[in-house]
């Protein structure tokens, strides 16, 4: 195995870490799909991004993304809550619309930008080991794997630090707000770090592998776990397993390494399922024990 | 930006034969996938149809791959199997396991996508000569359209078209009360079968038009601005049917006026911002609509506390007749400038006249004055006699009922109580 596969495989492993852990608060929170609507709705922000900054360059780019993931939030939160439309209605009306605005701003810059649609779906984590950051002369590594070790220590500092508010306002909201905890500000809290992980993420492995991590690895570590904590370790320990699999996987059949990643991770669910339904692999069988979200409403 | 009229006009005389193509392509796709998307809407599963969009990917691919050859319906066929796999998928999840509908539906989405995405790439790989055009399966190309594809599509139109008028009534239960639907011997789970069989053949036709991602939007917005307009099933679907072909049509012309222009995310883009024209808008549900309502309500409630204020004015003080700002605000729970703006629409509807800081309450605004002291303590008669509500608590619900009462309910009122003298505080009821 050579260093560029070492390289693919510790990004993705840190991608899934992100979203792991932020996934197991959303899925509990029944809002998975708000992330996979800022990981489509991104796209105008990246383009005009690229636009005005000529450059491919991280910052400018994640900030345009950032800008447009809130704008997406937003819209999906005015159509619910001002204009009355159905929830489910207003996510996929404001992702389809931005995600068009992104492919018509694209075709309209036309030759000007050298800016794949593809690229945003489903990244370029081959090239990841090519773009390296130096110091001195010195490589130390992949520009983007850093960056996602930054991403990192944001995520488990915030998740550390505030696990207590973010867990009560996640399961029990109508307490967290007897305590005078603000349940707006912890939502906000929790999509800003979404936001930012999925922008981040995103060149390296795209939307659907980001929504897949997300969704994916918290659904199936809440089948192998009655706690949890224990979900979150498990839900990362998944995320490295898939980034490895999916690896060989793609070195296998010689296709995306995103894509294969998300096959596992698909893979690992239905497995969970399956030995759960069997009911052999519970670590502790006790229904009293087993998290039942009390959330009712995103 | 100038206006491309030669080249509108060529798109809508069909000057060229392959605007023809595309014209009708988009037209009946369009169309069909808002009539399903209304029952898919009503039924709160709006993204399903992005579920099963993005799972037709790796049955494109698989199809290729076994038959080594483009050819429309044997894509389909492939299409069709794994989108309905993965309806019924997210269904089994969320039935047999703990893990929640919208979890569901993202984990299937990018697995199954993640999946296709995999094989296209393992095709491009090995370097198939004729896969060229299979990855326009993610963003579509409607422009590309040909004979065959139309063909294909005007086929699955009118079947899902039947489909839909045949089983109208059995949707239209099921839509909005499953339960009841079961309960009055509608075979449900045979509805729902075949509706997502429905909604997975057009969206597996129609991916290649407009692409993965944008598909969904074809059923799920005309749905969503449809609704802002009525309340009825019938009108829903017609309504959502013009939306979609109207959209449908304009977005091909804008790509085919300007070059290079894709035309999936141009229907994306009309459809949306006639999504959003209604929801600001639309009579009655539109954002408009309802601050305006809103506002007149107010208007209305402030207008008559003031005319209610200056009828107690007269009762305490019959010596004068005109009152001053700080009179006239003592007991009022309002702001001045509240105050001052309602003051200025009486005064403009004639139920007031101002003479320098004094106002006078006109002949027309004593009327109504009378007639809302009246509601309210008839309201609060009724609530003491009728209801057994001790007299000191009758008079916060007869503050807000007063504004609401109709001169039909008051009539009613006045005959229940016989035309009573006094109210349960004493206080004479004016006729």
């Amino acid at each position: 195995m050579d260093t560029g596969a070492i390289w693919i495989i510790a990004t993705a492993s840190l991608v899934a870490a992100n979203a792991a852990i932020l996934g197991s608060f959303l899925i509990m929170r029944k809002m998975t799909m708000l992330a996979d609507a800022i990981s489509h709705a991104v796209l105008p922000g990246i383009v005009i991004a690229y636009f005005i900054s000529g450059s491919r360059a991280s910052l400018p780019v994640s900030a345009g993304a950032a800008v447009s993931g809130i704008l997406a939030t937003f819209l999906i939160q005015t159509l619910t809550k001002k204009m009355k439309m159905q929830e489910d209605a207003s996510i996929g009306l404001s992702f389809t619309f931005l995600f068009a605005i992104g492919v018509v701003l694209i075709s309209y810059f036309g030759k000007d930008i050298d800016l794949d649609q593809d690229c945003v779906l489903y990244g370029e984590i081959a090239y990841v080991a090519l773009d390296v950051w130096k110091i001195n002369d010195v490589s130390i590594g992949p520009r983007q794997f850093w960056i996602l070790v930054i991403n990192l220590i944001i995520v488990v500092g915030f998740v550390y630090l505030f696990y207590q508010r973010l867990v009560l306002t996640t399961f029990d909201p109508a307490y967290a707000a007897s305590l005078g905890i603000s349940i707006v500000f912890w939502l906000y809290a929790l999509m800003g770090g979404v936001s930012l992980t999925t922008v981040l993420s995103f060149e390296a492995v795209g939307a659907i592998l980001v929504v897949g991590f997300f969704a994916g690895l918290p659904a199936t570590a809440y089948l192998l776990s009655n706690n949890f904590k224990q979900m979150i370790f498990i839900a990362v320990g998944l995320g490295v397993v898939a980034s490895i699999l999916g690896y060989f996987l793609a070195a296998w059949v010689n296709g995306s390494v995103a894509g294969a990643m998300s096959v596992i991770v698909g893979i690992e669910f239905f497995v969970a399922l399956a030995v759960s339904k069997l009911g052999k692999f519970r670590i502790q069988p006790n229904h009293e024990k087993v998290i039942k979200p009390t959330l009712g409403k995103t | 930006m100038n206006l491309p009229f030669k080249e509108l006009l060529e798109f809508f005389t069909f000057s060229e034969p392959n605007v023809q193509v595309v014209f009708w392509g988009v037209l009946v796709l369009s169309s069909v996938s808002a009539l399903v998307g209304c029952f898919t809407y009503l039924r709160k599963r709006s993204l399903i149809g992005d579920v099963i969009a993005h799972s037709v990917l790796p049955g494109i691919a698989l199809a290729f791959l076994l038959s080594r050859e483009k050819d429309p319906f044997q894509l389909l066929i492939g299409a069709g199997i794994t989108g309905w796999l993965s309806v019924y998928l997210v269904d089994f999840i969320t039935h047999h396991s703990k893990i929640k509908n919208d979890t569901a539906i993202a984990l299937i989405l990018s697995v199954f996508f993640g999946a296709g995405v995999l094989l296209l790439t393992h095709i491009q790989h090995t370097g198939l000569a004729s896969q060229s055009g299979l990855d326009s399966f993610i963003f579509g190309k409607a422009a590309a359209m040909r004979p065959q594809e139309v063909k294909l599509f005007l086929i699955i139109g009118i079947i899902v078209t039947i489909a839909t008028i045949v089983f109208l009534r059995g949707f239209y239960v099921m839509a909005f009360d499953e339960d009841f639907a079961i309960a009055i011997g509608f075979p449900v789970p045979w509805l729902r079968v075949i509706l997502s069989i429905i909604t997975v053949l057009i969206v597996a036709s129609g991916v290649q038009a407009v692409g993965v991602v944008l598909m969904s939007a074809l059923l799920i917005t005309p749905a969503a601005a449809a609704r802002f307009w009525t309340n009825k099933l019938k009108f829903l679907i017609w309504i959502a049917v013009c939306f979609g072909a109207v959209s449908g049509v304009l977005g091909a012309a804008i790509s085919y006026s300007y070059n290079g222009m894709p035309t999936g995310p141009w229907i994306v883009i009309v459809l949306s911002l006639l999504a959003f024209f209604s929801a600001l808008f639309a009579p009655q549900k539109g954002i408009y609509a309802r601050w305006s309502h809103n506002r007149f309500n107010s208007r209305k409630i402030l207008c008559e506390n003031i005319l209610k204020r200056f009828f107690h004015l007269e009762q305490h003080h019959p010596e004068k007749r005109d009152y001053s700002l700080v009179e006239i605000l003592s007991k009022l729970n309002l702001k001045e400038a509240e105050l001052k703006s309602g003051l200025r629409l009486l005064v403009r509807n004639d139920k007031l006249t101002r003479t320098g800081m004094n106002w006078t309450l006109e002949e027309v605004g004593r009327t109504e004055a009378r007639e809302i002291v009246r509601k309210h303590r008839l309201w609060e008669l009724y609530l003491s006699k009728y209801l057994n509500i001790k007299e000191d608590h009758v008079h916060d619900d007869a503050e807000g009922i007063e504004h609401v009462i109709t001169p039909e309910i008051l009539k009613e009122l006045e005959v229940l109580l016989k035309h009573p003298e006094t109210d349960p505080h004493n206080r004479e009821i004016p006729y």
